[in-house]
This record gives structure tokens, sequence and C-alpha cells, in this order.
């Protein structure tokens, strides 16, 4: 079996935690001044490529394991924490704030970037918690023509470059089985990041991180959408509480529901 | 807190000590006060991901960062809801472990560090005695030279330590000249890093009911012809002073981290009270009388939060820099440990208050930072030292005692 060279990109977003506002010109989520981490399916993307190469769950082991993030100076810390968790290096694309690309010009960007590196492999989030597009992996596969299998919460491997992705679907599980080279988007269910240990922290100070323009890529952030207003949902109404069965039928027959 | 101006080293430490904490939360400690139980299994948290290793050296496992960072991490533990009692179950891990590091042999170092940091031991401080107190330099608990070079046998009473049920190991200060027999009470102290073997005749302790941070034991601790082998003694016999000194003020760092990190996280749950609790059908935060005083405490905190990473920092560059005085760093560090102190006191009784009846109860939490916030006012050494301290050293003043 090919060794292992797994592509890992990962996103600097409002961390989950906050509770996200609209922002005043009501073109997005406001992120002034509001806690940032690394998105959290890509976490899972991290810990599942480091746990590939401990576990040695791969016949032909791992070779090298890269971090990608496009985004603004910041986006540094994620890549740090990610060679904390035990990434081999990284590269940073720098993209200024507010200049976020879509999701068909990261995929562009990453499958550059997977050509440069002789990546064989593309562990990516399923979504990113901020837009929620669930669109680049997919993107991703088509571009560059390999398998995917989204949404894995199991990833084993086999003889012959042979990849078996158990994948949630609606009403149960699925298994996929495809072949290197291929794309794999991460759900929560497949494993559980691990905290950076202090040594660690200290030792991804002095791993690699290159440092990149889109040019450097051939790509130029292209605006195909337009944001033309993002609301708050409106406010909830409080439910109302029946007594039993009986009340609940009266009070939906009120409602004229039934 | 605002974080303009900390390194990025350190902004990494309070990132990444503040997710391991959350694993821990106010519940834990609630419980862990109330049974006065050990908190083992965060001890064991941070020794697993290197955190006790913050401040020694790489060579023995440690990640070599210094007082700035661990302090930190410290008050980052403390403002997590931790609060004195997460402190102190690795303070002296953290701490005492400098004056080992910097004066223990080679083969020292190889036996003991690494069991630290990997929390295999914990580790206690035995320097305060009940019948001298303050007055360190004249503390009698005297370990004697075996004639036949064996080791010493340490006789004499502690008190107040930390740890010490749990403790593997005790740095412990002890007399090897008598203090009839020395020039100056300075002289004749040493430090020794001995091993607690109760299974060993001459070793007694009992724990101290005491008003907070009830989740670790606070000890008597007595000693009898308790048998140490020679080889337990770090550094020069009778230097012990000069040698622990130079863990004293990396302690007041730490303290007054811990005190800023009990502070802040009393002001946060008082804030959010606040805002959202109504009476006369608005928030009582709306009146001044809430309001003001928090933000009274906010920037007094924020003061000692200064002068505390003003004080680290001038410890940890003094390492490289001659010219940097160690009385100039002495008087930071006690500054910064009294003002980081009663910073928390007002902000801890504020919270409470500000949290009314809800104030008295232990779901609340602030009654328990409250209760803790005395420690850094009357540890390691109490506010009056302090002003004794500033007076004379840079006043000038006539020595009062
Ligand atoms: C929770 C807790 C944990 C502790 N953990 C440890 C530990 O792990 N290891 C350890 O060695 N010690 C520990 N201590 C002990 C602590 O360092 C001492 O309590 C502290 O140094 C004060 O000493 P003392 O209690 O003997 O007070 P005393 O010396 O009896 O002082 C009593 C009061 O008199 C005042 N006073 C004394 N002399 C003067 C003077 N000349 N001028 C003005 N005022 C004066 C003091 O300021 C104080 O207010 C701990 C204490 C506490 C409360």
């Amino acid at each position: 079996m090919s060794a292992l060279r797994i592509l890992v990109p990962v996103k600097r977003v409002i961390d989950y935690a906050v509770k996200p506002r609209v922002n005043k010109a009501q073109t997005g989520v406001e992120t002034a001044g509001v806690k940032h981490s690394m998105n959290p399916f890509d976490e899972l993307s991290v810990e599942e490529s480091v746990r590939i190469r401990e576990k040695k769950s791969a016949p032909g082991g791992v070779e090298d394991i890269t971090v990608i993030s496009a985004g603004p100076t910041k986006a540094q810390d994620i890549l740090r924490t990610a060679m904390a968790m035990g990434a081999d290096r990284a590269i940073h694309v720098e993209v200024k704030e507010g200049e976020d690309l879509e999701p068909l010009s990261v995929a562009k960007l990453l499958k550059v970037a997977a050509e440069q590196h002789k990546s064989n492999l593309v562990i990516l989030g399923k979504q990113s918690i901020d837009d929620d597009a669930n669109q680049t992996g997919q993107m991703l596969a088509g571009l560059l023509g390999w398998p995917q299998a989204t949404q894995a919460s199991k990833v084993e491997f086999g003889e012959n470059d042979s990849v078996s992705v158990t994948r949630e679907v609606d009403g149960g599980s699925e298994t996929l089985r495809a072949k290197l080279p291929m794309v794999i988007t991460t759900d929560l269910r497949l494993n559980e990041p691990r905290y950076a240990s202090l040594p660690n922290i200290m030792k991804a100070k002095k791993k690699p991180m290159e440092k990149k323009t889109l040019a450097d890529f051939g790509i130029t952030a292209e605006r195909r959408l337009k944001v033309v207003k993002v609301t708050e949902p409106p406010v909830r109404q409080g439910g109302g509480k029946v007594e039993d069965v009986d009340g609940l039928v009266s009070k939906l027959k009120e409602l004229g529901a039934i | 807190m605002a974080t303009a101006g900390f390194t990025e080293s350190q902004l990494t430490v309070r990132d990444a000590v503040s997710q391991l904490c959350a694993r821990f939360p106010n519940t834990y400690w609630q419980e862990h006060d109330q049974t006065e139980q050990d908190p083992a299994d965060f001890h064991a948290a941070l020794a697993r991901d290197g955190w006790l290793g913050i401040a020694l050296p790489e060579a023995l496992g440690g990640s070599g960062l210094g007082i700035s960072e661990a302090t930190m991490m410290m008050q980052t533990i403390a403002e997590s809801g931790a609060g004195m009692a997460g402190a102190q179950s690795i303070h002296a891990n953290v701490y005492a472990t400098q004056p080992l590091a910097k004066f223990g042999t080679p083969n020292q170092l190889q036996r003991t560090i690494p069991n630290i940091i990997s929390g295999k031991w914990r580790v206690c401080f035995g320097v305060t005695e009940p019948n001298t107190g303050l007055d360190t330099l004249r503390l009698s608990t005297i370990a004697t030279k075996q004639a036949d070079g064996s080791g010493y046998r340490v006789t004499g009473q502690k008190i107040w330590i930390t740890c010490a049920q749990v403790a593997a190991k005790m740095i412990l200060l002890a007399r090897t000249t008598p203090l009839q027999e020395v020039r100056k009470p300075s002289e004749g102290l040493s430090l020794f890093c001995i091993d607690l073997d109760r299974s060993q005749p001459g070793l007694e302790m009992r724990r101290i009911k005491k008003m907070g941070g009830r989740a670790v034991d606070a000890n008597e601790v007595f000693f009898d012809g308790y048998a140490i082998p020679a080889d337990s003694l770090v550094g020069a016999e009778g230097q012990g002073f000069k040698i622990i000194l130079h863990g004293m003020n990396a302690e007041r760092c730490l303290l007054a981290g811990e005190a800023l990190g009990l502070g802040y996280a009393a002001l946060a749950k008082a804030a959010e009270y606040a805002r959202n609790r109504n009476v006369f059908r608005r928030p009582i935060g709306q009146n001044q009388g809430i309001a003001h005083p928090l933000a009274e405490a906010y920037m007094r905190l924020e003061a000692a939060k200064l002068a505390t990473y003003h004080a680290a920092r001038l410890y940890d560059a003094s390492k490289a820099d001659e010219s940097i005085r160690q009385d100039e760093i002495g008087v930071a560090c006690n500054s910064a440990k009294y003002l980081a102190a009663e910073a928390a006191f007002a902000a801890c009784e504020r919270a409470v208050l500000t949290h009314g009846g809800m104030g008295y109860a232990v779901e609340y939490d602030v009654e328990r930072y409250f209760r803790e916030c005395l420690v850094p006012r009357i540890a390691p050494v109490s506010r009056e030292m302090i002003l004794n301290y500033v007076s004379e050293k840079v006043l000038r003043l006539p020595r009062s005692y």
C-alpha cells in the first residue's frame, strides 16, 4: 500500500461556545472581538490523521500530515494548534479578514495544494460552523476526480490502497469502499479530539509553517455569491403545557392543526 | 480580563489550560470542597499533558518556559472555577521544584524531576512552623547529621503544609546548625528534598480543618528522629535560606496569578448575575450601587494584573540580565502579591454581595471563592510583612520589629 500523505484543511471560525450575533450591517455574523478557534469538524480531521499514524492503521504508514488554512494572520494560531496535536507542517494562505473565500475557491485552492504536496488523502470537516455550507469536500473531490466519502464516522484501511468509510445517513449508517487517492469529510462520531499537551505545543513552535498567497496557487477570490441580508431568527414563542392526551387533542383542534 | 500585552506563549498557555480545565467544572470543585476529597484526577490530567513541567528545564522533561507563563497557567486554573483548591493541588510541584532544579545535583534531578513532572510523585513544601510563624529564620526543626555518614535525623514540627497527605516528597527547610551556634539567623539553614515515607518511624501528620480550599489537605507535620539519607540535601549545607529565596519570588508571582484568577472568576459570576437578576422589574445591575463597585473591582484587578505580569517578567528577565537587581525583583513580586490578593478580595466580597442571598448558597460558587480568597492575603507572606518590607526596602524607613 502507498504511504499516506494526508492534507488536512482547517478553518478559523467563531468558537462553538460563543453565541453568534448578526452584525450591524446585516451582512453576516459579528466577528470582531469574538473568541475564535479551530472549526470543530476540522479538529476531528486532524485527530483522525494523527490516529491513523499512531495506531498504524494504514498498512503503508503515514509519511506526512500537512495542515492548510486560508485566512487572516490569526489563522496561524489554529495551524499551530493542529501541529501541536500532531500534524507535521502547515501552510498558511493569507486572505484578508472580511475577504472570505467561497467554497468553490477553497476547493480550487485545495486542489492545487493537494497536487503540489502529492497528497493521496484529503480529510476535511464536513462543514465549517460559520457558513455551514457543506460543499468544499464534495467540490474538491469533483475537481480532483477522486472518490469521496462524506460524513465519516469510521475510517479503515485495507490492502491495495482500499479504504472503507462508514458514514452516517438518514436512518442508519452506510459503508463505502474506495481506493486512494480520495477525499473524506468528518462527522462528530468519528473520534474525540485530544487536547494538545504542553511539550507538543512547544514542539509545534519549531515545526515549519509556509506562508503563501492566493496567487501562489493561481487563484483569485472571485465572488459568485452575494449575501443579501442576514437576520436573527425570530424569537421562539414559549410552548404551552397540557395535562393529558385529551388536553393535547383539544388544544390542537383549537389551533386548527387537526 | 483584557489580554492585550501578553505574549503569544502566555496566550497559548491560557487557551490550552482553560480547555483542559473545562473538563472540571464548578460542580466538580463544589463537590470536592464539600467532601474534602483531593482532586487527584485534576492533578493527573495536568500532569498527563505535561503542565507540571511548564517552568522546568527541557533536559529533564519540562518545557523550559518561565514564571510569566507559569503564572498565567495558575491564573487560568483558578479562573476556571477551580479556585485556590485547584491551584494549590499543583502549586508546590510547579514552584518548590525551582530551587531543586537550580541547585540539585544531576543525579538528584534525574531521580526526582521526571517523576514529579509525570505526576507519579506529588510535592509539598515545608517551611512554616507553629512556634516561629513569619519569622522564618528562627525556625527550629533540626536535621542532625549522623556520625556514620548515613544521613540526617529530622526532629521538629511544621504547620500548614499543603498536600502533605498526598505528597511523596517534601521540600524541607530545616536547621543543620542550631540557632545559638550561628552568627546570623540566616545561616545554618539547609534545604532538603525528602521522601515522606509514612511507614518509617518518626513521621506523623494531622489534617487541619479549614475555612476554604477544603479539597486540598493542610497539615501539621511532626518529625521525631525521622531518618533521611545524606543525598536528600539540596545544594550546600547551611545555604538553605539563600537557595529557597530563589523560589520565593517565583511563588509570590504564582500566588498573585491565582488571586487574580479567583477575582476575575468572581467578577464574571457577579456581572452575569447582575445582568440577569430582575428585582423591581429591572436588572439589579442597572442600579449603580451594584454596577459601580463591580466596575471598580474590575479596574483593581486589571491594575494588579499589570503589576503581577511585570513582576513575572522581571523575574524571568533577570536570568539573562544581571543589571536587574534582586531587591528590585523582590519589591515587584511582593507588591504584585499584595495588590492581587487585595483586588481578589474586593472582587470576591462584591460578588457575594451582588448575589444577595444567593451569594451565600454553595450552588452559586461565589461563597466558595470568597472563602478561598483570604489565602493569598495571608500566605505565603502576610500583608503586614509585605508592608514592612516595602517600608524598609523602598522607603528606607526604620525596621519596626
Ligand atoms: C491555606 C494555607 C496553606 C498554606 N500552605 C503552606 C505550605 O504548603 N507550606 C508552608 O510552609 N506554609 C504554608 N502556609 C503557611 C503560611 O505561609 C503562613 O500561615 C504565613 O506565612 C503566616 O504565618 P503564621 O500563620 O505563622 O502567622 P504569624 O507569623 O503568627 O502572624 C500572625 C499575624 O501577625 C502579623 N505579624 C507578625 N509579625 C509581624 C510584624 N513584625 N509586623 C507586623 N505584623 C506582624 C502577621 O502579618 C499576621 O497578620 C499555608 C497557610 C495557609 C493559610
